[in-house]
């Protein structure tokens, strides 16, 4: 069963960021519970460059997708050099485990196309996929952290995921 | 390649001595926490650019009008002398929300 948290923010990352209007603070994340979801979350971009990496052929996507495995797997080492000094097990939960299936549908749909058709599927999805693990952390994962510096650890994932969403509306802009 | 960008260095230095009396100054711009510091600064035509990437992740100050386009991999500094006047808007390749603004006078 997924609380409302969970559900509001696996909904906001994969359908619209207009889900998350309802939820309330009544039951928030957890800091380990968080620190999954910021984990997960940049494990499936780092899993969507590979995949784009094998399959893109154009100059700007490979580029691009190089530029997002280099930074989330920055951001990540980060985190998880902030959880080990905050003696904090990052914490599965219903978010995450919606997120990374959701995650895998998503490579098997890209995965059967080719050529240019898979490349403008990858960088839309990159570009709907960044805005709305902004929301997500802007609405919910921010405000929700307790620890000070995983909040600014989430304020610099906010900032680089920004950077992202607007760097592939630039390629994105590029392919047609 | 090396020699002939230490030509144009030394040229631009030698013209930018020519035109400003006054030394050439050297002027520090940092990114860090994906922001660029500060975000408005005034040079002078000769004065050379020092940009300092704090973060864990590689920038670059890639300017709008092509005057310059620098790569800073993690934790690096590169420099880049102000070759003319003019008011240069220039942000990061990587991060587009990156931008700041560099007045060049002569
Ligand atoms: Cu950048």
């Amino acid at each position: 069963m997924f609380s409302r948290w969970s559900a509001a923010i696996a909904a906001a990352i994969f359908l619209s960021s207009s889900a998350l209007q309802g939820a309330g603070a009544a039951d928030k994340p957890t800091d380990p519970q968080i620190a999954h979801i910021a984990y997960t979350a940049g494990v499936i971009d780092i899993n969507a460059a590979k995949q784009a990496q094998k399959k893109a052929k154009s100059k700007d996507v490979k580029a691009f997708a190089e530029d997002m495995l280099r930074d989330h797997e920055a951001v990540n080492k980060q985190a998880l050099a902030l959880v080990k000094k905050l003696n904090v097990t990052p914490e599965d939960n219903d978010t995450s485990k919606a997120l990374s299936r959701q995650a895998s549908e998503k490579l098997v749909e890209l995965g059967k196309l080719n050529g240019a058709a898979f490349e403008k599927a990858y960088v839309a999805n990159e570009v709907a996929y960044h805005k709305a693990v902004n929301s997500a952390l802007e609405a919910q994962l921010i405000p929700s952290a307790n620890n000070a510096e995983l909040k600014s650890l989430l304020q610099t994932g906010l900032k680089i995921f920004q950077g992202h969403q607007q760097h592939a509306e630039h390629v994105a802009a590029g392919l047609k | 390649m090396r020699l002939g960008r230490l030509f144009s260095i030394s040229i631009a230095l030698v013209v930018a001595a020519m035109a400003v009396p006054a030394r050439a100054a050297t002027i520090e711009i940092t990114m860090e926490n994906l922001v660029i510091s500060p975000a408005e600064i005034s040079a002078k035509v000769g004065d050379t650019i020092n940009w300092i990437n704090k973060d864990v992740f590689a920038h670059t100050a890639t300017a709008k009008n092509g005057d310059f386009d620098v790569t800073l991999p993690p934790k690096t500094s590169a420099t880049s002398i102000l070759k003319r006047a003019g008011t240069i808007d220039y942000y990061c390749r990587y991060h587009p929300n990156m931008k700041a603004t560099l007045k060049v006078e002569h």
